[in-house]
């Protein structure tokens, strides 16, 4: 813009007196309007604060004249949920849980509440992400080998009851003997037995102590992990020709194993959560890519 | 406004000046008539017009479906994974004003503005209603009596009417018009919707009947950020006052010797609906709607001088005016480096979505690998990795896809909860479905850190087929 033509200062305007590199403040009064909406906010804002929560006090704030709870709300929203949800929770309680999958509004809000049930109760020992802590003891429940049942409801009972605790009656229970601290086997037993376990997981093994370890196997091991060693998940005997190991696959670790046995607990749920849950997070586990 | 005066300090407030446009006939009145019809026929019609798109379709030619998240554009349909399509136009709005800036100046704010374009149909409705300027003065200035009463009433129930109007075409963009205009006159439609509506009526109705020229004042960035796109050669609207001055009255019908062209009859001033005087030469309030063009050149017809006194022209050339030089020709000022790259720009945003637009596959997928954990080893040694995929139908009938990876990569896919790999989609959904692949012990794939893969998901029966790259995660021992 051509510098002749810009607005020149009006003569009636008052400076404030401030020029900074020959600019100077103009003092032009406000508009009216702006007044009375700045006005306006300062009724609205001592309303506000007798209306609402607002000036903190000792142990707890004003609590403003409307009973406004930010507390209260999400209470109510809460039980909005649940009234919302108490329906569907009780179908998924009626339901034969092997069919569920089968009805996909079902079937989605248990994947949604199982998931939720999952990452508040179980994550501590099996990980955000299912997979447990390979080798310390806490399985994977991603993979196609289950110690007690892969199905949907032998899941379902794991959950409810739990593993080896003292608090549930109908908890899964197994204890395998300390083969070397009680001394049921010789020390060369053991090493010749671990040796065998080594053979049939297709890891490198010494062959002459696995030929004798074969005998001590079949005597000591092959009741609860059978012949072949495939396990039997009716007393939660892990599957020990496979590739995955609980509390690891080394010589050390199958070795301690042997000599002093393994004691995995998991607590039972059906007394902390209620059962729709329950089954919402069994649904769940089955359908992480494991479930048989 | 208070004189300065050491003693006293100048007033906290103003109080606005009240503006009583003047009737105006021209050039350009008549061009902003024409452009307001238009525009406001835009906005309240289109939202009526219909387009067949098929069963269980909305049939609203335009329609932005909030609540099943689609935007509809005659044949286009846009899903909110495709929201750079918006991107891409609000970008394209922003240079196209960045053009129309730099070459015509303030033409969106003269002409286009929603606030212009609702201003210029409340004055209208006032003249209507209280006559032309001197009978609204008039108006203004005399106390309450009936007939100011009646005026009054009748004068901001149209404008209410009008307001309410406006509110009430704004919510037809976003539900099926017709169901909603029942609704909304038997009381059944949403408290969104009478909300929306009752906001935009208030607004409508304060801000094109009582707020006005302040909007663009005090309250829009517009003019500001305006001022910095606008060069000598941006096209503004100018008093020539080489020619006007020194300004005076007529006297006997004539223009006295050594007078300029200016009679000083404020025909430009009483018509400007910014209450501002163009002689003062350009400034903020200025939205350059012509009307003082139309005005002045009223005037001259009338007493016998030239036209355009006041008129469009750029800083070039008024220097080539002032200084006798020749005219520059109006498309010198148009087409110069600046405007042509803001167009090239423009246009090339505009091609690469239209491009984009006709690339779109009727099916469409997202590939999530899952990270937590990256690989899970099977009972006989097989590596598997999950993928969460999400399957796009953008189709009016279900459709049956098959995801599948090439042979030779050596793993297998797998999904979860089916025996399968077809998966149904169905129309116009979106469906998860965790999909597996799996890698032998020993095989490349297990057995390396990371592969690369392609995923092809086909539609049977078509040739629909799209893929998605993605990664697996060996065992890398």
């Amino acid at each position: 813009m051509c510098a002749k033509k810009v607005t020149q200062k009006p003569e009636d305007v008052p400076t404030t007196g401030h020029i900074w590199d020959g600019i100077e403040e103009l003092d032009n009064p406000m508009p009216r309007w702006w007044v009375w909406v700045f006005y306006a906010t300062i009724v609205w804002g001592i309303g506000y604060s007798i209306a609402y929560p607002a000036w903190p006090m000792i142990t707890k704030a004003t609590p403003g004249l409307l009973g406004a709870s930010t507390r209260a709300d999400v209470v109510a929203e809460i039980k909005r949920f649940d009234d919302a949800n108490a329906t569907i929770k009780q179908a998924l309680v009626d339901a034969d849980l092997t069919t569920v999958s089968a009805n996909p509004d079902l079937m989605s809000f248990a994947q949604n509440a199982g998931a939720a049930v999952f990452r508040t109760n179980c994550t501590t020992c099996h990980g955000s992400g299912a997979n447990g802590i390979e080798g310390k003891g806490y399985p994977s429940l991603l993979d196609d080998d289950w110690l007690w049942g892969g199905d949907v409801e032998n899941i379902y009972a794991t959950i409810a009851h739990g593993i080896r605790n003292t608090t549930h009656p109908d908890a899964r229970w197994s204890q395998m003997p300390a083969f070397g601290a009680d001394e049921i086997l010789e020390r060369p037993q053991v090493a010749e037995v671990v040796e065998y376990v080594l053979q049939m997981s297709g890891q490198d093994h010494d062959a002459t102590l696995a030929a004798a370890g074969e005998a001590v196997y079949l005597d000591n091991c092959a009741a609860c992990h059978m012949e072949d060693g495939s396990g039997d998940v009716t007393q939660g005997a892990p599957n020990l020709a496979d590739a995955i190991w609980l509390y690891g696959g080394s010589r050390d670790a199958v070795t301690y194993s042997v000599v002093n046995a393994r004691f995995g607990v998991m607590p039972g749920w059906n007394d902390k959560l209620p059962e729709d849950e329950i089954r919402a997070v069994a649904l769940y586990v089955h359908s992480r890519g494991g479930g048989q | 406004m208070s004189s300065p005066d050491a003693t006293e300090p100048p007033s906290l407030y103003a109080a606005r000046e009240p503006i009583f446009p003047r009737r105006v006939y021209g050039r350009f009145r008549s061009l902003k008539w024409w452009l307001m019809g238009l525009m406001l026929g835009i906005y309240y019609i289109t939202p009526w017009i219909r387009w067949d798109r098929g069963p269980n379709m909305p049939d609203q030619a335009v329609l932005l479906d909030l609540a099943h998240r689609r935007f509809f554009f005659f044949m286009i349909e846009i899903w909110p994974h495709e929201f750079y399509f918006v991107a891409g136009l609000l970008v394209m709005a922003g240079l196209g004003l960045f053009l129309f800036t730099s070459a015509a100046g303030r033409v969106w704010c003269g002409y286009a503005c929603p606030q212009t374009v609702w201003t210029d149909l409340f004055i209208l409705v006032e003249r209507w209603v209280e006559g032309d300027r001197n009978a609204r003065i008039r108006l203004h200035r005399q106390k309450w009596n009936g007939e100011k009463v009646r005026k009054r009433a009748v004068k901001w129930t149209s404008w209410f009417l009008i307001a309410m109007a406006t509110g009430g075409a704004w919510v037809f963009y976003f539900t099926d018009a017709p169901t909603l205009l029942g609704n909304l006159l038997t009381g059944q439609a949403g408290a969104v919707a009478y909300l929306t509506i009752l906001i935009l009526t208030a607004t409508t109705f304060a801000f094109g009947g009582f707020a006005r020229e302040q909007i663009c004042i005090y309250a829009c960035p517009w003019p500001r950020i305006q001022a910095a796109m606008m060069d000598e050669d941006t096209l503004t609207i100018a008093y020539r006052d080489w020619r006007g001055e020194p300004r005076g009255s007529l006297h006997k019908g004539k223009i006295p010797e050594g007078q300029g062209d200016c009679i000083d009859c404020m025909a430009c001033v009483n018509v400007c609906p910014m209450g501002i005087d163009i002689r003062d030469g350009q400034q903020l309030a200025c939205i350059t709607c012509g009307l003082c063009i139309d005005a002045c050149n009223d005037t001259m017809d009338k007493i016998g001088r030239p036209r355009d006194l006041i008129g469009y022209m750029a800083l070039t050339d008024e220097t080539a005016e002032r200084g006798g030089d020749a005219p520059i020709s109006v498309w010198k000022h148009v087409f110069r480096p600046r405007t042509m790259l803001y167009t090239v720009l423009w246009a090339g945003i505009g091609a690469g979505l239209i491009v984009a637009l006709f690339l779109r596959s009727p099916i469409d997928v997202n590939v999530t690998p899952v990270r937590n954990p990256t690989f899970v080893t099977l009972s006989d040694g097989t590596i598997r990795n999950a993928y969460d995929v999400r399957l796009r139908n953008k189709q009016g009938a279900d459709a049956v896809f098959t995801i599948s990876v090439p042979f030779d990569s050596g793993m297998r896919a797998e999904l979860e909860g089916l025996s399968g790999l077809s998966v149904t989609v169905n129309a116009n959904e979106t469906l998860s479905q965790r999909v597996y692949l799996n890698a032998p012990r020993g095989s490349q794939p297990a057995s390396e850190d990371r592969t690369q893969v392609r995923m092809w998901f086909e539609e049977l029966g078509t040739t629909n087929r799209v893929h998605h790259d993605t990664v697996f995660n060996g065992k890398d021992e």
